[in-house]
Order: structure tokens, then C-alpha cells, then sequence
């Protein structure tokens, strides 16, 4: 159990671009009702041709910031979870952190766990803090998502990053981290060679032995090491993949639909890999108010699952985001496939 | 010389990640040696049935590989490839090793393991089974099966929804079998709301990607019979064009035709004889084209009698597919023809439980590789 961690700031930030489901349907001659209803999922977000993780990072970082109204120069760690960061060697973490006006005391790490490496970074920052080995840390999960024309991941595979600064003195927090565990195997559901363009999957063994496995197995861990259940808490958030899958997860876990809806963004924003969760999590902070319970499970495949306990303060009810999620999710132009695939430098 | 089916067993069919193709064998001839009463060092050879192990696992040499893991070194081993119809010609080939008084006692293994692998890889490697014209064309299995669907229902003025309706009766049996991939009931109306796959055939109307094993042993007596043995009393193979555009007529399966002909001559009985039968319904359509190939219904006029309920349990003659059938018990390519001949032989032997045909005498066996190209048909009574 943590005593000195808070999240004292947060940021998201989605591309204005949107796909419609039916539209990527119709160039494959698919019923877009058909894929609509298997996925739970009506449009996605597209990054623009001059966007990527980095970028996007630095939109949702510059908001954290705000919403904190730190000093750049005070945050003394930056770590930067991604699966498509633009360099396979050179950090991401440190182009955000330059952008963002960092001072060069800092420690800059970029983590790759599939769509978790997000809530690693959060892991890692929150460790930091508990040892008073740093005052404050920024945690970033962003992504491009990539996805091979024609393969069911082109329906769901968005953009979008989500940013959290993290704290050690109480006064500050808007959200305290009580607790997080997580729970790992060797489990090849979904992966990506260096050099190769499109992440390879497969097919139906990405549920149950990879997504439900890990996230069901890692919320019992916490449900055990913290002598809770799924009642005991106001709200849960699962990573999104699609809209079933986290509804299932709840649902076997024991979770109502009332305490999942508020966190679920997919149908409307699709999969935005490391930021999936995180938005989630961050669309459930502005719509709350008041000390709450929330539970928030993550999902990489290969594969892991990082499963966490969040308390909000009071002091929630003031921090509000200019640029909040919702603006994000309003903003917004649809654009055909051949926009997308131009954006997506396919064409 | 008459060949008994002596001792069969099957696995689960499904999603079996974590159960390797070794211990799925293991398992199924495990079950099969303990109901036959028989040990292992009875068995004079082994007969393995499996199409994708080569394409999909790149290993080849199956029989050598299984009498290794059964413990079986040094008895002759075969594996025989037919497609989809890889299970039932390994039967008819053990049966004739034992007719031809080569072998007494043989070992039938069908096993498959598909779902290790991506769905596009198993796509294309079962389009070995067809044509490279087909191949070439970009055509799947689902494809093809449309394309006789299509000419089906265009001749004989059958609509979408009537189609559907097999697999309401697939589903039916299969939630009464718990070794089958689906055992739960679907209705007409979920049938009807499933993606196409190839128009007009929808997801509910294909059958699935499934690992699994099943196991028998033959045996050849004269005079008397072995204790709950099941008498086979025709087998036999017939084959067509590899591919579609080879045949005159896409509304008949002529293998199939030609196969059930010579067995029901062989065997002297007719197809109103039959109590029981276990068809190839990779698709709907495909069982559709066996309800009426194998003689059971007039051409044209089997979806009246499917929803009707007429191939159902306790209102059919013959009972059609009570394991559920490849739609519903699941379809591991080299599994599914062994796993009809296991299925067959419980019925007779009154040993199905829920499922059971009441007083079933005479079963029927049909395997089908390609698109028709290959059909075997087995006739086994009690």
C-alpha cells in the first residue's frame, strides 16, 4: 500500500481527425453493422500527417502542466509508454520533455508494453516517489496505432495520448494511488518484429488466454492484496481493445454496468493503444466529483496487465482542463480512407 | 473376414491452446484402448489421418511421430491425406489392410491442431485442397462453398433464412454432446444476424476452426464378434474434378453420389435403411447437397424436411448429426472423418446418453475433401 503518491495533474489529448467504422467498412465491401456491433466501436480517431506519439504526448504533457500550474523545471522524471514511438533508437521521452520545457535534471525513460507501457511508466514514477527519490514525476502514454489495411485491428487501431503528473505531498493530490500490482506471462498474442510496419496478432487467442487471463488475473491479485471487491468501489476502468471486452471483464469480475460506463471511450475514439486506459481513466476524473473508489486495469499483450486503486480527493472538483477530453472528443472532422491512408503515410 | 469398429475415443473439440497435438493423440487413443479392452501391443498398425500438420506445423511424418509418443516403435505406421477428408480414408485404408488380411488389428487417429495459428494462415493452407485455378482466383473454401450455394438456392428457389435453418438443427444436437466446440443452441433469428463470410453463407452457417483428436480401433474377425464391436459393413471412396470448374452440375456433390451408390450396393440396403448419419456439413450448403446425394431426400427438397424437423433427434429417419455435426461439435480437418465413425459407433452401441437415437441399427458415415473432390461413405451396423 502507497502513502505518498497522488496524481496532482492530468492531460489528455485526441487528434481531430475521426474515421467512421462504416467508411473503412465500405472499402472492403463489409456490412459496417456488422463489424459495428461485433466491436462495440462507431469511429475512431486518426492522427494527421504531421502528427505522432511524440507530438500528441506533448499536447496532453502541456495540459497536465496547466491543470497543475508546475513549473516545467520542477517535474524531475518523464516516462513515455508507447508502442509506436517514431525512433527505434533516440528517446521519445526526452524530444517531450524538451518541448515541454523540462530543465535537464531529469530522468527520461521510454517503456514499450504493448498497450500497457503507460501504466508501467505510472509504476515507475509512483516507486520514485514512495522511495522520496524524486517530488514530482510525469507519466505519458501515447500512441499512433498501427494496423495492416484490411486486418480487424484498421477498425479499431486510433490515436490519441494521456499524460499524468504525479506528486508526493498530499496537499496537492487530486487523486490519491493507493495501491497497483501486476501480473505478467510469456503469452504471444500480438506483436510487432523491429523494422516491420504492421503489428501481427492472433486472432481469437488474443481474448481469452491473453486479454481476460491477464486483467482478470491481475484485479484478483488486487482485489486480494487489498481485501476488496468489485462493490466496494465507485468506478472501474479496463483497457479497450473493444467495447466487449471490457464489459466482460467487468462483468466477470463482478462490476455493474453503472460503474464501467463513465469510463469506456472506445465506441467513440477506438483503440488508442497505450493511452486506451488512461483516457478512460481521465474522461471518468472530469465527470466525478467527491472522495471516490476507482479501480483501473491495463492490458499489453504479450502480456501483461497493471491493475491499480485510485482514491479522488476533494480537491478534484477544482482541476479542470481547458482542453479537457471532452473538448477533444467534440473536435472534431471526419475524413475518408483515402485521408486516412494518406495521414497514415500508407499513400 | 468382417471388420468391427472395437473401441473408439474423442477429445473435446475447440479452442485448445494449451494441449499440444501429442497429448490431444494421447488422450484419444488413451480412451479408446480402455474401451476396446485391448492393449496397446494388440495394435498391428497405425493409420493417421491429417491434412495441415505439414503446411501449418512443418511436420511431416506423422506416423512415426505418434507410434513414437504411444509407445508403438517398431509397428508400421501410415499418414494419409485427403483434406478434409483425411480421418475417413485413413479408416477405409486400415479397413483394407485388414480385408486383405495384411493387418488384424489397426489403430485410426484423425487429429488436427488449427487454432495455433493466424486465421489467414489456416485460410490459405486449406486452399491446398483446391485447385490452383481456385488459388489463383483468390478464392477460399468459404467461397467455393458459396458459389454452390448460390447455384443451389438459384435452381431450386431456396431462400437465405431456409438455409439457415441446418444450422439450428447442428446447434440443437450439439448442445447435447459435451465434447463439442459449441454445445449450445442458436436460433434461426442469430443464424440470420451473423456476418457473411461469402455471401450468402453467414458465420453460423461455416463450420469453425477447431483442434482436436479422435481414435478408433479395427479389428478383423471371422465368426464371431468382439464384445460392443460395431460391424462395417461398406466402405467406400469415390472423387471428381479438383475443382469447381470441372463439373457439370454445382447443385450435387458426384463423389458423394458415387461413394454412397457403391456402399449402399455393397452393404444391400438403401438409404431409407439408414437410422443415423453423421454428414460432412463443413457449410451449410454442404450438408444440404449430402442430405440429398446420399439419397435421403429428393433433390430439392431437404430444407423443407430440415425445418420441419425431420433430421432431428427423436423425429428423424435417419437422425442427422447428432454430435452437431462439423458446424457445431467443431471440424479439426483430420479428426472430423474419425470422430463421425466414433460418434456412429456409440450411437449403435445405445451408449449416447442424451443424444442417443432410440434403437438406431445402421449408421452412416460421410467425409468430404475439397469441394467435393474426394467423398468416402461408411456404412456400419450393430
Amino acid at each position: 500500500m502507497l502513502k505518498n503518491v497522488g496524481i496532482v495533474g492530468f492531460g489528455a489529448y485526441l487528434p481531430r481527425n475521426r474515421i467512421k467504422i462504416s467508411e473503412i467498412a465500405s472499402t472492403w465491401g463489409k456490412k459496417a453493422k456488422d463489424l459495428e456491433s461485433a466491436l462495440c466501436v462507431q469511429e475512431k480517431t486518426v492522427a494527421d500527417f504531421d502528427e505522432d506519439a511524440v507530438t500528441m504526448a506533448v499536447e496532453a504533457g502541456e495540459n497536465a502542466i496547466s491543470m497543475f500550474g508546475i513549473s516545467p523545471e520542477q517535474i524531475e522524471a518523464i516516462y513515455v509508454g508507447s508502442e509506436s514511438h517514431p525512433y527505434a533508437v533516440n528517446p521519445s521521452a526526452t524530444i517531450i520533455a524538451e518541448a515541454l520545457g523540462f530543465d535537464s535534471d531529469y530522468m527520461a525513460l521510454d517503456l514499450e508494453f504493448a498497450c500497457k507501457a503507460g501504466t508501467g511508466g505510472m509504476q515507475n514514477i509512483a516507486a520514485l516517489l514512495e522511495a522520496k527519490i524524486i517530488n514530482y514525476g510525469m507519466v505519458i502514454g501515447t500512441d499512433s496505432a498501427q494496423a495492416k489495411p484490411h486486418d480487424i485491428l484498421e477498425y479499431t487501431a486510433s490515436s490519441g495520448a494521456a499524460s499524468f503528473i504525479l506528486g508526493s505531498k498530499k496537499e496537492d493530490f487530486l487523486v490519491q494511488l493507493i495501491d497497483f500490482v501486476s501480473y505478467s506471462s510469456d503469452t504471444p498474442d500480438f506483436w510487432r518484429r523491429d523494422g516491420v510496419s504492421y503489428p501481427s496478432h492472433q486472432g481469437r487467442f488474443t481474448g481469452e488466454p491473453a486479454y481476460f487471463t491477464h486483467v482478470i488475473g491481475a484485479t484478483h491479485a488486487l482485489f486480494k492484496k487489498s481485501k476488496t471487491q468489485a462493490s466496494d468501489f465507485d468506478y472501474a476502468v479496463f483497457h479497450m481493445p473493444n467495447g466487449k471486452f471490457p464489459k466482460e471483464a467487468g462483468k466477470r469480475l463482478g462490476f455493474k454496468d453503472k460503474q464501467l460506463e463513465p469510463g469506456l471511450v472506445v465506441s467513440e475514439i477506438g483503440n488508442p493503444y497505450s493511452a486506451s486506459s488512461l483516457l478512460g481513466f481521465i474522461n471518468l476524473l472530469e465527470q466525478i466529483n467527491g472522495e471516490k473508489l476507482i479501480l483501473v486495469t491495463s492490458y499489453g499483450s504479450g502480456a501483461g496487465s497493471d491493475s491499480f486503486i485510485f482514491k479522488t480527493t476533494k480537491k478534484l472538483k477544482s482541476a479542470r482542463n481547458l482542453k479537457s477530453f471532452k473538448f477533444y472528443l467534440n473536435r472534431k472532422r471526419y475524413i475518408s480512407y483515402s485521408t486516412f491512408l494518406k495521414f497514415s503515410k500508407r499513400i | 473376414m468382417k471388420p468391427f469398429v472395437i473401441g473408439v475415443g474423442v477429445t473435446k473439440f475447440g479452442e485448445l491452446w494449451d494441449i499440444s497435438p501429442r497429448n490431444l493423440v494421447k488422450e484419444a487413443v488413451t480412451q479408446a484402448l480402455a474401451d476396446s479392452g485391448i492393449t496397446i501391443s494388440e495394435i498391428d498398425a497405425v493409420f493417421v489421418g491429417n491434412m495441415l500438420s505439414g503446411v501449418l506445423g512443418n511436420q511431416e511424418n506423422l506416423g512415426a511421430l505418434y507410434n513414437d509418443e504411444l509407445g508403438l516403435k517398431g509397428v508400421p505406421a501410415f499418414k494419409i491425406e485427403g483434406a478434409c477428408a483425411s480421418g475417413g480414408l485413413a479408416f477405409h485404408n486400415a479397413l483394407n489392410s485388414i480385408l486383405a488380411n495384411k493387418y488384424k488389428t489397426c489403430l485410426v487417429i484423425g487429429v488436427e491442431k488449427m487454432t495455433d495459428h493466424k486465421p489467414e494462415e489456416i485460410t490459405n493452407a486449406l486452399m491446398a485442397a483446391a485447385h490452383e485455378e481456385e488459388r489463383t482466383a483468390g478464392l477460399t473454401f468459404p467461397g467455393l462453398y458459396a458459389i454452390l450455394a448460390r447455384a443451389y438456392c438459384k435452381k431450386y428457389k431456396i431462400t437465405e433464412k431456409d438455409l439457415a435453418s441446418v444450422s439450428v438443427e447442428s446447434h440443437y444436437h450439439a448442445a447435447l454432446n459435451p465434447k463439442a466446440q459449441f454445445p449450445f443452441k442458436v436460433t434461426l433469428k442469430q443464424v440470420m444476424e451473423s456476418n457473411y463470410i461469402a455471401d450468402p453463407l453467414k458465420l453460423l452457417e461455416c463450420s469453425p476452426i477447431s483442434d482436436g483428436a479422435a481414435a478408433l480401433i479395427v479389428a478383423g474377425f471371422d465368426g464371431k464378434k468382439m464384445k460392443r464391436g460395431v460391424e462395417v459393413i461398406a466402405s467406400e471412396v469415390a472423387t471428381d474434378s479438383l475443382g469447381l470448374s470441372g463439373r457439370n452440375d454445382l447443385t450435387t456433390l458426384k463423389s458423394t453420389v458415387l461413394a454412397a451408390k457403391k456402399a449402399y450396393e455393397q452393404a444391400k440396403i438403401v438409404p431409407s435403411d439408414v437410422d443415423v448419419a453423421e454428414v460432412h456439413d463443413c457449410f451449410s450448403i454442404a450438408q444440404v447437397l449430402a442430405l440429398e446425394d446420399l439419397g435421403f431426400f429428393k433433390k430439392g427438397t431437404s430444407l423443407k424436411e430440415v425445418i420441419k424437423g425431420k433430421i432431428r433427434l427423436g423425429s428423424g429417419a435417419p437422425v442427422v448429426n447428432p454430435s452437431g455435426g462439423l458446424k457445431a461439435c467443431g471440424h479439426p480437418i483430420g479428426a472430423s472423418g474419425v470422430k463421425q465413425i466414433v460418434e456412429i459407433t456409440i450411437q449403435l452401441r445405445g451408449e449416447a446418453g442424451k443424444r442417443q437415437v432410440e434403437g438406431a441399427k445402421i449408421g452412416l458415415t460421410h467425409n468430404v475433401g475439397g469441394s467435393g473432390a474426394i467423398a468416402i461413405v461408411n456404412l456400419l451396423k450393430i
